[in-house]
């Protein structure tokens, strides 16, 4: 590779990451019959493998070689009244990372894909069509979302942005309900679906506000505009105005809410568990919640300018980061002790974004990617194990009989807890840091929150690593006989993903929160950079962790090990004399505060109420029955009543010509004598 | 007027079509009842003929002039006359083949059906190259006395023998007001020849209004030979009292001539006096639609539905020759030519479903046909939704071409009257294709159908579609026909 500091990129390579996933998808999704399931899983892994190491050179570049950021138009759609509409790529260090994590994951669940869907016929009815060719169409599936996840992460214009941003809801959409056979499976995704219009209402709200102020869409043009609008206010209604920064960034943000899954936006999230596990991990977990994270970091010179929209960031998310975490105590199915944890992480996140601590964000949903998936594809190992069954209450000293899964699980699991030296530690210490160090409205609830979240965090994932791999064997005893590792395709994977989750922070730590490793790529006002003032004291990865062993998230994470181990591993027993002595804090629980029965009782049946009012009244009444049938029956009559005009008579015939010809007399010949 | 040898070259065409019913008319009184077939191949051999000669009479004529007048003004060969005696042809020789085997199983394959037959096309290329009133008149009244014995053919049908005695006396009230109209423009412009009345409508129209009460008698005769409401009166009862091989054709090619002897009478002839005859036609437009669309709503008879929706159609006709300009004209003849098209498809559809004893008139009649002949139902549905103007049949592009005329005409009004109607309209034609589709069969007997009969009927519906998908090469034909 060229070692010229001022090299540039080139647009190539970059389309070929970009199409190498959707050339895979469509053979392997058009001629899925001719190519067979091998041919569909290589030409996808190869499409998506091309990605990722193409994304490699990029990122070796941009960080080792100093190349020059890319940001160029590829493609222009249409130009209107001066606003163009165009495909462009905006590829710079925060780019890169995200397009390396989304490839990697990608590829990671490409290959245990192979394993976890290999006897996919049994899911489906022997009858039914679309269980034909099922397994290719999913890697089709996969691969279409690699290609959307990168649309919407190189974008540089919003169109852009909003296209990827829809492109991963459709295939999120698609893969919810993969087993379309099946009820709850085509309920979740309906939820999925209907929760992210209401986020993406928001968001192309948003993007209308900006194209409205700034008459353009591409995002440096924007960014270079954003100063001179941070005073601008905005008419809402007469007499009401506001800084139109924050609307534009409330409203972007609440397209976040629904892709990253925060409260209220957050109820299908755990739903979305009815998909297949792989793609509970890549889209669910590791890459497409994470959207919205990255699209808030991409707009930092928005936010920046609006403290109004940072607090709101700040509080979603902390509420989102700990009462998530609560419900995860209650599940008992392990995918979605997962789902709640990723919840609970993506609040974090978001928390770390509404403190401006962009890069700790980033860095978070970095180091979340790998142990998340590494998290959820261990559980689906679990599950493939136990023949499909979900319930942990079934599981139980599963160590003996799946050691790599057993023992990539606890790493996974050390570092979603903050274990120091682990990745999550890094990750998670930053924020609280931040958090801490953060002055703007909001950012005690949230310190508390974040702080508290640690411990909770800490309970659900070691409750679940006990119930599934210590204790009692709960399973009957044709599960227990049938019991055995993984193959190959499904624990390489775990073991490749185990390697950054335990690793990457030490190494990244350094240069991604502290250094200048985003450059201009993110920035950051003075008044509210935290990160810097934490960097001042930061003396190497091992002075952090040293640090971090003396502090009280430490302390927490250790007490919820503890609590975990002694609740569900020396005296079961405590677990039901809590639930009895907190029934009514259970209950709570169980119901998810309520949100689904709200949602389902004033959304569900207030709509389908309105609907049906609309449809007995203005539609069976007032359209089928007077204006359709009610016109059908007078014209049916009228109809009728005529026919009898033919009365077969051939002097009424003879009669109606000569009345006729009078008529045509008197109407056209007279007029013309009068005048 | 002494006619010049070399003048009567042109009319090769009419010499052989009637050279060739006479000799059928001789040659079959001497076959025996199990030969009647060879007049039946001689007709459509006569027909093939005819569309050669007019074909080469076109062909030398292309060149040297676009429009001859001969015979002392009386007869009038120009690219309308070719286009449309072509579809008459084409229609024609459709429809004799339709017939033969529901005239074989009524025993009723006589030659004198296609010697009647001939004199009709005779008749309707006469008017179609009229160029003077009495050769207009001399058209029709062939056309009109062939197809008068032609409804009567089963005389001892009383149906059919009131039928065709109720459609004598009418079309002879409607001759008799022809007639007078003609005598009143005579009387004004002092000549018969359609371009000298034509110079005199142009110079004296305006003040000259006896050419007004002429104008509303020859209307009243030409709105009855396209059975325009309220001169619509005998179509029903002639199409349902009719032996269906005759309804067939009457309900196709007398049409394309009708259209013809509008164009030469109205437009070449009094074309001076449109804003006469424009609210006239109006009238009957709106009526025909109005009429034809909501009565047949209320037919369990399908011929007699079929009769009401021709009412319609007639009415569309009118309706791109009262927009009075290029576009509404080679509308309404791309119209009246793929009617005639689609109405000889369906009611041939009618003609291979009834068998020896059993006619297939009743809407019941096509219940379940798509269990008995699904290639049969399709058909028919392509024809149907023609009929309502469905893309992307012909019908559709027909009626949108004339629609399109009337609103260039700033009528809109006219339009949406049309459109109105004809909503209403596809209601029973899409009763049709529901019954055929969803209804359970009543008559399970199959179906018999000679194979060049399917074949041709198959061709028939494909055109259908065909033209609706490619209109343009007809269009093209009409719109150099009135350039």
């Amino acid at each position: 590779m060229d070692m010229t500091p001022n090299m540039t990129l080139s647009e190539n390579v970059l389309l070929s990451i970009v199409l190498a996933p959707l050339a895979g998808a469509i053979v392997a999704g058009l001629f899925s019959k001719a190519i067979g399931r091998a041919g569909a899983h290589w030409v996808t892994i190869l499409g998506v493998l091309t990605s990722f190491l193409l994304s490699l050179t990029v990122f070796k570049a941009l960080v080792f070689d100093g190349a020059a950021k890319f940001d160029a138009t590829v493609y222009t759609w249409l130009v209107s009244e001066g606003v163009k509409f165009e495909v462009g790529f905006l590829v710079d260090k925060l780019t890169v990372l995200m397009m390396t994590v989304v490839t990697f994951v990608s590829l990671m669940v490409h290959i245990y894909t192979i394993g976890y869907m290999a006897d996919d016929e049994h899911n489906w009815d022997e009858k039914s069509l679309a269980g034909k060719n099922s397994y290719q169409r999913f890697f089709s599936y996969i691969s279409l979302f690699t290609f959307s996840m990168l649309m919407l992460v190189m974008a540089n214009n919003f169109m852009q942005l909003f296209f990827g941003w829809e492109a991963v809801g459709v295939v999120s959409y698609l893969l919810i309900g993969f087993w379309s056979t099946r009820e709850t499976a085509i309920y979740a995704n309906l939820k999925a679906f209907l929760v992210n219009r209401v986020g993406d209402f928001g968001f192309l709200l948003g993007i209308a506000a900006v194209l409205m102020s700034f008459n353009s869409l591409n995002y440096a043009e924007v960014f270079a505009a954003a100063p001179r609008m941070a005073d601008a206010t905005f008419q809402v209604f007469p007499g009401v105005d506001w800084s139109l920064l924050s609307v534009i960034g409330i409203l972007l943000f609440v397209g976040a809410m629904g892709k990253s899954a925060q409260m209220p936006l957050h109820v299908w999230l755990p739903d979305s568990m009815e998909g297949p596990t792989p793609i509970s991990a890549l889209i669910h977990a590791a890459t497409m919640v994470t959207a919205g994270i990255f699209m808030v970091a991409r707009m930092s010179p928005i936010y920046e300018l609006s403290e109004t929209a940072l607090s709101v960031v700040l509080v979603i998310g902390a509420l989102t980061a700990f009462f998530t975490g609560l419900l995860g105590l209650v599940q008992h199915d392990i995918k979605r002790v997962v789902a709640y944890s990723t919840l609970s992480q993506l609040g974090y996140m978001t928390v770390a974004l509404g403190a401006s601590a962009y890069s700790a964000a980033i860095f978070h949903l970095m180091t979340h990617a790998f142990f998340k998936a590494l998290l959820f594809l261990a559980a689906g190992s679990v599950i493939i194990a136990m023949h499909h069954e979900q319930d942990m209450r079934k599981m139980g000293g599963l160590k003996k009989y799946m050691p790599i899964t057993y023992w990539t699980s606890l790493l996974g699991s050390l570092a979603l807890i903050g274990f120091p030296g682990f990745s999550g530690f890094f990750s998670k210490d930053g924020i609280i840091e931040a958090v801490h160090h953060s002055h703007i409205a909001g950012s005690s609830l949230a310190y508390f929150s974040v702080t508290a979240g640690v411990f909770i965090t800490a309970l659900y994932s070691f409750r679940m690593f006990f119930l599934v791999f210590h204790g009692q064997e709960r399973m009957d005893e044709h599960t227990r006989h049938h019991l055995h590792e993984t193959p190959a395709v499904v624990t390489v994977p775990l073991m490749l993903l185990a390697i950054p989750s335990v690793i990457l922070g030490f190494f990244t730590v350094g240069p991604v929160l502290f250094g200048d490793y985003f450059g201009d790529a993110i920035y950051v006002a003075a008044a509210h950079d935290g990160l810097a003032v934490m960097g001042e004291h930061f003396h190497g990865a091992f002075g952090f962790i040293l640090h971090g062993m003396m502090g009280l998230p430490f302390w927490l994470a250790s007490a919820g090990v503890f609590t975990a181990w002694f609740i569900y591993m020396k005296r079961p027993d405590i677990a039901d004399v809590f639930q009895d002595k907190l029934s009514v804090v259970h209950r709570i629980l169980e119901n998810k505060y309520g949100f689904d029965d709200f949602n389902q009782k004033v959304f569900g049946d207030g709509s389908r109420g309105l609907g049906g009012l609309l449809w007995q009244v203005g539609d069976v009444k007032v359209i089928d029955g007077a204006a359709v049938n009610g016109s059908a029956r007078l014209v049916g009559w009228f109809s009728t009543v005529v026919r009898h005009i033919q009365t077969g008579y051939l002097y009424h015939y003879a009669f109606a010509m000569i009345i006729g010809l009078l008529v045509l007399l008197s109407w056209v010949v007279v007029p013309g004598f009068v005048r | 007027m002494t006619p010049d040898v070399a003048e009567f070259a042109p009319l090769a065409a009419e010499i052989f079509v009637l050279a060739m019913a006479c000799f059928i008319l001789v040659l079959d009184a001497y076959l025996p009842d199990t030969r009647r077939l060879i007049a039946f191949r001689l007709t459509q051999v006569t027909l093939l003929g005819a569309a050669v000669l007019t074909w080469m009479q076109y062909d030398t004529m292309i060149g040297t002039t676009d429009r001859m007048v001969l015979l002392g003004g009386t007869y009038v060969a120009d690219t309308l006359s070719m286009v449309l005696k072509l579809a008459v042809y084409a229609v024609s020789a459709g429809v004799f083949l339709y017939s033969r085997d529901y005239l074989r199983d009524r025993g009723i394959l006589k030659g004198e059906y296609f010697v009647l037959g001939l004199f009709g096309v005779l008749g309707m290329m006469v008017m179609i190259s009229a160029h003077n009133m009495l050769s207009v008149y001399l058209g029709l009244e062939l056309l009109s006395l062939s197809m008068y014995t032609m409804v009567a053919f089963q005389r001892q049908n009383g149906v059919a023998s009131e039928a065709a005695m109720k459609y004598f006396v009418l079309g002879a009230i409607a001759s008799g007001m022809l007639l007078y109209g003609i005598s009143m423009i005579y009387g004004a412009s002092g000549s018969l020849d359609l371009a000298a009345i034509g110079r005199y409508v142009a110079e004296h129209g305006a003040e000259d209004r006896i050419l007004a009460f002429g104008v509303v008698f020859i209307v009243a005769g030409l709105a009855f030979k396209l059975g325009n409401a309220p001169f619509h009166m005998w179509v029903p009862d002639i199409y349902n009292g009719a032996p269906t091989s005759v309804t067939l054709f009457i309900g196709a090619a007398p049409k394309i001539a009708a259209f013809a002897m509008v164009m030469r009478v109205l437009v070449e002839g009094l074309g001076g006096l449109h804003a006469d005859w424009t609210p006239m036609l109006i009238i009957l437009a709106v009526g025909s639609l109005a009429v034809g669309n909501v009565i047949a709503i209320a037919q369990t008879n399908i011929k007699r539905m079929l009769a009401y929706s021709t009412i319609s159609h007639m009415g569309f006709v009118v309706l791109g020759i009262l927009a009075a300009n290029k576009v509404g004209y080679s509308g309404a003849m791309f119209y009246a030519i793929t009617y005639a098209l689609t109405s000889a498809g369906g009611f041939g559809l009618l003609v291979l479903l009834s068998r020896a004893g059993f006619e297939a008139e009743k809407l019941d009649d096509l219940k379940g046909l798509n269990d008995r002949n699904p290639w049969l139902a399709f058909l028919m549905l392509l024809l149907m939704f023609s009929m309502a103007g469905v893309p992307p049949t012909v019908g559709f592009y027909a009626k949108l071409s004339v629609l399109q005329a009337v609103v260039s005409a700033d009528m809109v009004w006219l339009a949406a009257v049309a459109v109105f109607f004809s909503i209403i309209g596809a209601f029973y034609y899409i009763r049709v294709v529901k019954v055929m589709y969803f209804d359970k069969p009543e008559d399970e007997a199959p179906i018999f159908a000679g194979f060049d009969a399917k074949a041709v009927l198959s061709v028939n519906g494909l055109a259908v579609l065909a033209l609706g998908v490619y209109p343009s090469g007809l269009m093209a034909w009409c719109a150099k026909a009135l350039g």
